[in-house]
């Protein structure tokens, strides 16, 4: 294997190796044009930038050829592509508010890509995750838990309590704890499948199963819901509860799941919004940004200013104010790509993550096992959903949450959660695409090397 | 379970559907109104990129923008003069907006449209910033001085206008204030000089020579009497000499100031009358012509519309019709009659120039960075509706000019105290009552040979027209004259 045919090859490590190329290639370019807007000469640090991401990316892809030889070839060069502009965007706002985020950010994309590589490595089948379902569970439940303990804590951070101090490193467990999530429910789900899908239960119109089928599976998410929500992370409350609702209504196809979910979260809403004044504030935003623009609804007021001086074509990379824009490096930076890019530029992002969503819901159509299937559902829609909370709120489709856009905000639990989620999507792609060809799994390779 | 990954997948496809929607909505239907929103920042700060033009009087920069290095503002507005010329520049601040002609001339200081600056964005970056177009005034740097000194603290208002153009030549109010720390860069500063001068009793952000409206009292006897000049009475017409008018309708009789009659013998004159401000000739006068012919009289000097000022006037109002008490009481301008002291200098504009009403002016030349013209001064009269800019005929302007002048330098004379030797002046006083034993406000209303007309309100006065705005007038006028 030449170095010229690992990009001219056919097959999906060689169209995965150029969607790679092209991905360095914007983002380099991207960085260069950040350069420029400040002055005429080419800064060396863009090319470093650009040379260190190249280097990243070969890792990556080696990894991904040696282990899941027939995984998915798009969804690496995407995630690749959102963190390299995420990280053109981080310097952004660096020079506009005097910040220092943008060498971190760059740790921790190398560091998020060395535990995709090591997730890759060691996870050879993804079943083993399954066996371990009450483990993922339990750890679900410590990591949410794990912010309130004194010592690690990094005490209240813009009104809410998720993160803690690691090493000298802040971390939002919180973000893991999504992953963690996800496998409980999916191997959950997968078991009591066939218990959930049978009603026997009568209320009301609708037919619902065994309350001892439902206890589990209600009573760990609602501590999870409850924690969050006692955290005051609401976004990430929101997207668990879709996650959930998505998986139990894939696992069973009872559209009952996640219509009463739906109500119960009505309902649930209407009772926190007479009950904690600060939701009550949100939805107010949401509903009138305009009387109190420079109180309350400052942020939400500022990312409208900042999409609508955007235009359709933006202003230029570098040419915006992001410092105008309250937490313009994390939740808020879609609004920065808005108001430099413009719609187009925002448009591409937004699609990115369409792809992927379409990418990862195929993934669990071809999936192997129903454990798989329910695995790849669950990390796609949190994805997804993420994206389209965080996006929503921002542009007042629906109230504003403070929760990151995946890969490109600023923030290292984020971004290593959501690589190693994208590393899950990649195995079970793997397994399923080498059993449709017959061809032995990673894990059958390995044992067969072994043996 | 391809089903429901169906679904699910249709869920995440109007989901983005949405927000592609919602995207598009704001980045191209509501750009515009978001880009340019008042309280988007980058309007501003591209605004006070740009090197805005200087406000120019005589040739010093009563407001000009100086380059700061710090903050995120380029140019910081000054005011060198501040309080002599608060009322005209008014401020330029980052959290009050604009006020007086850096609010109403912003166009013009900017050199170029509010939309224009939110779009060059690339001549902004591109360094090759024009700067803004400089505006000069008309008004006389030694009037407006004089103005002020003579009004030594009083709360009042003096306008000066120039009869032959309608150039204001002058326009000072007290109380005054200083636009400086409100065009602060600095947040702070502002809202500590805003709250004071916001909440102050005596209200220094009202400009008092033509934002505030007074009743006119005796002054008003000049478009009275030119009422009467123009249907057809002379100026030696006689009415009975009484003590009170016996006003019809009512028991309120109408008597002269200081319980007097008007000057010797039975009968008085029109000329009389007008030199002593007999309230029993005036509100005898005033009934005989009607509240219609008052009124419409008013109107054609500008009464009841704003005039055309490049600043905010208010209109000086006079009711269409009135009973007959009334109108004996607006006859000698009390009542419900009222005036901006700039209105009440364009009557006596008028009178000085032979009958014109004149769009009064504030800008003498809107001179782009390279020195050129772009705009000259607005001279022309001020046609109605209604009217056609003559209030008057130029027969009646030169018989109350004569009036005018008997008024200051003829016997028992009320306006004696403006008169100038050497020079020609004409003018009316007044006294008007507000409330019963409350301060008057004195007025003085006149010219001073054919290039200075000029009018003086001091509310809350402890005396007569005559004794306050008189003395007040005339050294202004001394200023304006004297070249």
């Amino acid at each position: 294997m030449t170095a010229s045919s690992v990009v001219t090859g056919d097959g999906p490590r060689a169209t995965e190796a150029r969607l790679l190329v092209a991905a360095v290639l914007v983002t380099s370019a991207a960085g260069i044009l950040l350069g420029w807007s400040r002055s005429s000469e080419l800064p060396p640090a863009a090319m470093v930038t650009g040379l260190a991401l190249a280097a990243i990316a070969i890792v990556a892809h080696l990894t991904v050829r040696a282990t899941a030889p027939d995984a998915d070839p798009v969804l690496l060069p995407i995630a690749f592509l959102l963190n390299g502009l995420g990280l053109v965007f981080v310097q952004r706002v660096d020079i506009a508010t005097g910040s220092e985020l943008a060498a971190a950010q760059a740790v921790w994309t190398a560091v998020s890509v060395g535990a995709f590589c090591a997730l890759l490595l060691f996870i050879r089948e993804v079943w083993v995750l399954g066996r371990l379902q009450y483990t993922f569970g339990l750890l679900t439940i410590l990591l949410l838990l794990f912010p309130l303990v004194p010592g690690l804590s990094a005490g209240v951070i813009n009104g809410a309590r998720l993160w803690v101090d690691l090493f000298g490193m802040r971390f939002q467990p919180g973000e893991l704890a999504k992953l963690t999530m996800v496998v409980f429910l999916a191997a959950y789900l997968e078991r009591n499948r066939a218990l959930l899908s049978v009603a026997t239960q009568r209320v009301g119109p609708v037919l619902l199963p065994a309350p001892r089928h439902l206890a589990p599976l209600l009573a760990a998410t609602g501590t999870a819901l409850v924690i969050m929500v006692g955290l005051r992370d609401l976004g990430s409350a929101l997207l668990f509860f879709g996650a959930f609702l998505t998986m139990l209504y894939v696992a069973t196809g009872r559209p009952a799941y996640p219509a009463l979910g739906l109500l119960a979260f009505g309902l649930g809403a209407v009772v926190a919004y007479q009950l904690f004044s600060h939701v009550e504030v949100r939805v107010s935003i949401w509903l009138d940004p305009w009387t109190d623009v420079s109180g309350s609804a400052y942020q939400l007021a500022q990312s409208l200013f900042a999409l609508g001086t955007g235009g359709l074509t933006g202003t230029g990379l570098g040419f915006g104010r992001p410092q105008d824009v309250p937490f313009s490096a994390t939740d808020a930076i879609f609004v920065v790509i808005g108001e430099e890019l413009g719609l187009l530029g925002a448009t591409a992002v937004l699609l990115l993550y369409l792809a992927m969503a379409m990418r990862g819901l195929k993934i669990a159509q071809t999936a192997r096992d129903e454990f798989a299937t329910l695995l790849a559902t669950g990390l796609t829609v949190l994805i997804a959903f993420q994206t389209f909370v965080i996006v929503g709120g921002l542009t007042r489709l629906v109230p504003l949450t403070g929760i990151t856009l995946p890969f490109v905000s600023y923030g290292g639990s984020s971004l290593l959660s959501n690589y190693l989620l994208v590393a899950l999507l990649l195995r079970i792609s793997d397994e399923s695409r080498a059993a449709a060809l017959g061809r032995p799994t990673s894990a059958q390779r390995r044992k067969r090397a072994r043996g | 379970m391809n089903r429901q990954l169906g679904r699910v997948a249709a869920v995440v496809l109007v989901l983005f559907g949405a927000l592609f929607v919602n995207l598009n909505v704001i980045t191209l239907l509501q750009a515009d109104e978001l880009a340019n929103h008042p309280a988007n920042r980058r309007v501003i700060i591209r605004e006070y990129a740009i090197e805005r033009g200087p406000i120019v009087v005589g040739e010093q920069a009563i407001a000009r923008s100086v380059r700061t290095e710090e903050g995120q503002y380029r140019y910081l507005r000054t005011y060198p003069e501040p309080e002599l010329y608060a009322h005209l520049t008014g401020y330029y601040s980052i959290v009050l907006q604009r006020s007086g002609l850096e609010r109403a001339l912003n166009e013009e200081l900017t050199g170029r449209t509010t939309e224009v600056v939110a779009q060059n964005l690339g001549e902004l970056l591109g360094g090759t910033q024009r700067p803004g177009n400089a505006v000069e005034l008309t008004i006389e740097p030694r009037v407006q001085q004089a103005a002020r000194d003579a009004l030594s603290g009083r709360q009042g208002a003096v306008v000066v206008l120039d009869p032959t153009t309608g150039a204001v030549l002058a326009s000072y109010a007290n109380p005054t204030f200083d636009p400086n720390p409100l065009s602060s860069h600095d947040t702070a500063v502002i809202n500590e000089a805003w709250a004071p001068l916001r909440d102050a009793a005596d209200r220094p952000l009202v400009d008092r020579a033509r934002g505030e409206l007074y009743p006119p009292g005796s002054a008003f006897k000049v478009l009275v009497t030119a009422a009467a000049l123009e249907a057809g009475s002379e100026p030696s017409r006689t009415f009975p000499n009484e003590r009170t008018f016996d006003v019809p309708q009512t028991t309120q009789d109408i008597s002269n100031a200081g319980d007097t009659r008007c000057g010797e013998g039975d009968e008085a004159t029109l000329q009389t009358a007008f030199a002593r401000s007999c309230n029993t000739v005036f509100a005898r006068l005033g009934v005989e012509l009607g509240d219609e012919a008052l009124a419409a009289q008013a109107e054609a000097f500008g009464f009841n519309r704003s005039p055309p000022l490049e600043l905010p006037v208010a209109a000086s109002s006079i009711p269409a019709e009135q009973d007959v008490p009334s109108t004996a009481q607006s006859a000698i301008g009390q009542r419900d009659v009222r005036a901006t002291v700039l209105q009440m200098a364009m009557v006596a504009a008028t009178v000085s120039n032979g009958g014109q009403l004149l769009r009064p002016h504030l800008v003498q030349t809107v001179r782009a960075p390279d020195g050129e013209i772009l705009r000259g001064p607005d001279i022309g009269r001020w046609a109605g509706p209604p009217g056609d800019g003559r209030p008057i005929s130029p027969r009646t302007a030169q018989q109350l000019r004569s009036l005018m002048i008997d008024a200051v330098s003829g016997p028992g004379a009320t306006g004696s105290r403006a008169a100038i030797s050497g020079i020609e002046v004409g003018g009316k006083t007044g006294t008007a009552q507000t409330a019963p034993g409350a301060p008057s406000v004195a007025w003085f209303i006149g010219f001073a040979g054919d290039g200075v007309a000029v009018a003086v309100a001091v509310p809350d006065a402890d005396g007569s027209g005559g004794a306050i705005a008189a003395p007040i007038a005339r050294q202004v006028m001394v200023a304006a004259a004297g070249e």
